[in-house]
């Protein structure tokens, strides 16, 4: 098994004409995900990689069957592109699209909830489920197939610590970029609930980064309802109150959202820190 | 983006919210249209600046003279302050705090109030402290107000002055896509009627693009950050003497906790993204350059950023203009064997792990 997506997820990409659009619809075919679709408004009867464009998602769904979105516009059309693939009647929404103006993502983050749908980012590179399928942006040659759970705030630094575990031989169920942003659709404690229900997942990593109280919420959450291991590293020990740490989410603001804090949280609730990025492959290790 | 308090108070004006009759002194020759006794206040992107000395009273024309002076060019926790806001005073009958913030974990906007304002409202307790969250889908409803209303203990014409104020801030917090609107205090005149005595407007820079009478002000950037803004590059300074490059926000803040460890301090984080563009690397360079960093530490993961497109990017930038500090690379992930060739064919060091590469850098800038 694996977390939010499988070898069942039909994937229409949204933005698929353009230059990113193109370079990952390759890169998902070569991972084996089904991209049965691409949109681009009045682009229809192009292809892409051989996967037929649409005008819109409501055709691609009805040709296609497809049932999840991959969104790859631009942030200034982000809103319509996940509120349009919400309506198609889409289940799972993987917003990539960076710099969406919160309050957009505040409507439709409350819409896909309306719709029972899950929605994952925006600000997120995506999601992978080694052997099965990957959606989005994350780099297909860092996974291996295996049993541990991945959910993280960052992109890159979410790849070194994968790419770390690989080397070690240790592979993954599913791994999830949450998003960079501070508002963001499936949360540390979404992903833990369905991390512990899945049989295949042995342990969870948690990246987590400053600002806003997910982690916080995460370490109270995993005392109560979460019976599997769980590891964390939290970036930005060192960042100073007020800067926006390259995220948008990634703030202390008013004293809230240190990594001190969050650090206390999860020690409090047990959770195996990392002090190095790398090191969470060698926590794992010795407890596996 | 942090709007200063006079800017704040035009969007109220603008929302027909009561705000004191005052205007910008831009000399201590002209304070004409003001009556006195007024307040000069220092316009500053920061908190405190009362207890800085930024807010001082005028009673006459000499005392107004002189306090104009001594606020206009002080600085306030690095701020200096160009600009001064003159406003009559008010008497006030009651302080009270209203602000909408945006909630993370909820998701939603929360509004806060309490009956005790005119303070910092974290020194405020909890219990005296009334918020109500709103679904963005369903949006602002009398039950909201009254729920807070009801709670701050107002006469019931005041309590009716205050519902309406929340509904226009809410409408202001909605409409110029606000992470903050805050007024603090916000006051019940001797008179009657209530009025804003402060204001706090923070909008989110990613949709100021929908706001283009909103002029951008760039107060809280230094000079080269506001540089690497135009270029569309994520840099940041601080306060040690290690530059640190690396692609990630998440990638490059775990770098700077590293040197932490080995008592190194980061003064510029640099974050490359997902770019391997050689003109984008080469405008990364000059900006660190520009910073004198002692030390630069350059630190990629390649997914599918591929290593060796940025080596030669450096490569290049290195040999055509020279650099004149060390530079420290630790290089992970696709094709870095041949990105570890390029850099040290350009007379970089390569170092191995995250914490080789955190150690050296530290050791050469020598803690700070």
């Amino acid at each position: 098994m694996s977390i939010f997506v499988d070898e069942k997820n039909k994937v229409v990409v949204q933005g698929a004409t353009g230059h990113q659009g193109v370079f990952h619809i390759g890169e998902m075919l070569a991972f084996g995900t089904k991209v049965v679709a691409g949109v681009t408004p009045g682009k229809a009867g192009q292809e892409v990689h051989g996967v037929p464009v649409f005008n819109n998602v409501g055709d691609a769904v009805d040709e296609t069957g497809a049932n999840t979105s991959l969104v790859l516009v631009p942030a200034r059309f982000a809103k319509d592109a996940v509120f349009e693939a919400l309506d198609s009647g889409i289940k799972t929404v993987v917003t990539i699209t960076e710099n969406i103006p919160f309050h957009d993502a505040m409507e439709f983050v409350h819409y896909a909830k309306y719709k029972d749908a899950v929605l994952i980012g925006p600000n997120s590179p995506g999601i992978a489920s080694p052997g099965k399928s990957k959606i989005g942006i994350l780099p297909g040659s860092i996974f291996l197939e295996g049993n541990v759970g991945v959910a993280s705030r960052s992109g890159t630094l979410t790849y070194e610590i994968v790419n770390s575990l690989k080397e070690k031989g240790i592979g993954q169920s599913t791994c999830v970029g949450l998003g960079g942003d501070p508002i963001i659709g499936t949360t540390f404690i979404d992903a833990l609930d369905t991390f512990e229900a899945d049989k295949e997942t042995k342990a969870v990593v948690l990246v987590g980064e400053i600002g806003g109280t997910a982690e916080e919420d995460a370490a109270e959450h995993i005392t109560e309802y979460i019976s599997k291991p769980v590891f964390a590293f939290i970036a930005g020990r060192t960042a100073p109150s007020g800067k926006r740490m390259g995220h948008a989410g990634a703030i202390i603001a008013r004293g809230k959202g240190t990594a001190a804090s969050k650090i206390k949280a999860f020690e409090k609730a047990d959770v195996k820190l990392a002090k190095f990025p790398t090191d969470i492959a060698d926590l794992v290790e010795e407890y596996s | 983006m942090k709007l200063f308090e006079y800017r704040g108070k035009e969007l109220f004006d603008k929302y027909g919210i009561a705000v004191p009759n005052g205007r910008l002194v831009k000399d201590e020759k002209d304070f004409s249209g003001l009556n006195f006794p007024f307040v000069l206040k220092a316009q500053v992107p920061i908190g405190g600046r009362g207890k800085a000395g930024g807010i001082k009273s005028a009673e006459n024309l000499n005392e107004a003279k002189e306090n104009f002076s001594k606020i206009m060019g002080m600085d306030i926790k690095g701020h200096t302050v160009r600009k001064v806001l003159a406003e009559e005073k008010v008497d006030i009958k009651k302080e009270l705090y209203l602000s909408i913030t945006l909630d993370r974990s909820k998701r939603m906007p929360l509004i806060m109030a309490s009956g005790e304002g005119g303070m910092d409202i974290e020194s405020v307790p909890d219990g005296k402290i009334f918020n109500e969250w709103v679904n963005p889908l369903i949006g602002i409803q009398s039950f909201h107000i009254r729920g807070i209303v009801s709670k701050l203990g107002l006469e019931k014409e005041e309590g009716k002055e205050v519902a309406k104020v929340i509904s226009k801030i809410y409408k202001l917090f909605r409409e110029y896509d606000c992470e903050l609107v805050e007024i603090n205090p916000l006051i019940i005149k001797k008179d009657g009627g209530v009025m804003a005595l402060d204001s706090k407007v923070n909008i989110n820079d990613d949709a100021m693009y929908r706001h283009p009478d909103i002029e951008p002000e760039l107060v809280e950037l230094t000079p080269l950050e506001k540089d690497a803004k135009e270029k569309g590059i994520a840099f940041i300074q601080l306060d040690g003497n290690i530059g640190v490059i690396a692609n990630g926000a998440g990638l490059t803040m775990a770098t700077l906790d590293a040197l932490a460890h080995f008592k190194g301090a980061g003064g510029v984080f640099l974050d490359l993204g997902g770019t391997d563009d050689p003109e984008k690397v080469m405008q990364a360079f000059e900006l660190m350059k520009k910073a004198k960093p002692k030390v630069i530490f350059l630190n990629l993961f390649g997914g599918i950023t591929k290593c060796d497109t940025v080596a030669k990017g450096v490569k290049s930038v290195i040999t055509k203009e020279g650099i004149d500090c060390p530079v420290i690379t630790r290089i992970k992930g696709m094709n870095e064997d041949a990105a570890k060739e390029i850099l040290k064919d350009a007379g970089l060091i390569t170092a191995t792990t995250l914490q080789d590469a955190a150690r050296r850098s530290s050791d050469l800038a020598g803690g700070t």
